[in-house]
């Protein structure tokens, strides 16, 4: 059966969370297409809900864990009169209006919603390694999900690839388990904020491996090792790991969107005047279209933002100004 | 609706042989975000094919040994025995109807 709404928001991270908290106050009755069960940040919650402690959110002094908090987004949406879809947006058609979104069968002649407006706020995910053997090796040493499987590597050497602060979020929090955690990284410096660094300096059982490459992963049934090929002299070396987490960036889960919405180069969609994109009534936010903050913080604000611009949108379009 | 058991490291092999249904036994943990996500689809797949799996938890904190055995280094992972063997893994989260589609075939 075909809904018809007046905002869809599609994701369910801070900013479409939030877009949702303020579309719902704005009584505009949203449905939040909020993703799919995964291991990785893919899914209803987003990133946060792979990380543990969130220290920088402002408003919690002792800090708060990061599904804790996407809960109580997701429940102060509710009481104002959000509703949830868990599924994933499979098809959506922005050529005409209202609207059309699948959500299940692609093929189907009849979309799942029709909607007045949509708000974007798909977010991004982690980028994997691409290499042979890599889907195989998932769940056998090779991790999406540190907070999920640090348990499993206790007392084993393991490394961490990226030289960010996701990287040093999880060498430091995978040293509570592993008894090394060797930090792979392609430049001979990390490009990860002061803070993390200098915690990750003064970790003991951390160590690091500069201006490599992971080019291989060994292990027939589990993971037993990778090789790392040096960028400076291209010398590789074989490297012994049990474990191996994979921290090296960021795509934004825009394939969705691929031909109708405007995007830069490595597929993050561009937005203009706020969070306006190149089509009237569609609107992004978080992550999808933001490469450079990548917070919880500016993604709620960002959320904020298409809401505000979808609720005067919307207002606009059903009281013209005469 | 069919009961989902808890699993020790006393119990689990008993279970898993004793067991007349296919049993699919949830490796999870308190501190595991995508495990408490699949929870409650494995509830919903419990009663809907009622009869014809058993489910049960096995929480890996009290029971290493067990996970250690059947090789789990991630969480969830999913074990579908039948006849006291394992004969399907599934490993991270996913939507109700993906692991329906990969459970189904294994079901009488």
């Amino acid at each position: 059966m075909t809904q018809h709404r007046e905002v869809v928001i599609v994701g369910s991270g801070p900013a479409g969370l939030t877009a949702a908290i303020y579309t719902a106050r704005a009584n505009l009755s949203p449905v939040v297409i909020e993703g799919e069960p995964s291991s990785t940040s893919d899914q209803p919650g987003g990133q946060l809900m792979l990380t543990t402690e969130i220290e920088n959110f402002p408003g919690f002094i002792d800090g708060i864990m990061g599904p804790e908090l996407m809960s109580n987004f997701r429940s102060q949406a509710e009481r104002f009169g959000a509703n949830y879809h868990t599924a994933k947006v499979t098809k959506i058609d922005l050529s005409g209006r209202p609207f059309k979104i699948w959500t299940s069968d692609s093929k189907s002649d009849e979309p799942d919603y029709l909607a007045e407006s949509v708000i974007v706020s798909t977010g991004a995910r982690s980028l994997m390694l691409d290499l042979e053997d890599e889907v195989r090796l998932i769940g056998h040493g090779l991790s999406t999900c540190a907070t999920c499987d640090g348990f499993f590597f206790r007392d084993l050497d393991i490394a961490v690839v990226g030289g960010g602060d996701s990287a040093m979020e999880e060498a430091i929090f995978l040293t509570k388990f592993a008894k090394s955690v060797t930090i792979i990284h392609r430049r001979k410096e990390l490009r990860a904020s002061k803070i993390m660094q200098d915690r990750a300096f003064a970790n003991s059982k951390i160590r690091f491996q500069w201006n490599s490459v992971v080019t291989e992963l060994h292990g027939e049934s589990q993971l037993e090792g990778v090789t790392v090929t040096d960028t400076v002299t291209n010398q590789e070396t074989r490297l012994d790991f049990s474990g191996l987490f994979v921290a090296i960036g960021h795509v934004p889960n825009t394939d969705v969107f691929v031909g109708q919405l405007e995007m830069d180069q490595n597929g993050y969609i561009v937005t203009r005047d706020g969070t306006h994109t190149n089509i009237d009534g569609v609107f992004a936010c978080g992550d999808a279209q933001d490469h450079v903050y990548r917070q919880a913080i500016t993604a709620a604000g960002s959320g904020c933002m298409a809401a505000i611009d979808v609720e005067r949108w919307l207002e606009a379009k059903h009281h013209p100004a005469s | 609706m069919a009961k989902i058991a808890e699993l020790n490291d006393f119990n689990f092999e008993n279970s898993i042989k004793e067991s007349e249904l296919p049993l699919l036994v949830d490796f999870w943990a308190e501190w595991c975000g995508p495990c408490k996500m699949i929870a409650p689809i494995l509830e919903e797949i419990s009663s809907e094919r009622e009869g014809k799996i058993q489910i049960a938890k096995l929480n890996v904190d009290t029971a290493l040994a067990a996970a250690r055995r059947y090789e789990v280094m991630s969480i969830p992972t999913l074990i579908l025995f039948k006849d006291g063997k394992p004969i399907r893994r599934i490993v991270g989260a996913k939507s109700k109807s993906s692991l329906l589609r990969e459970l189904d075939p294994d079901l009488s």
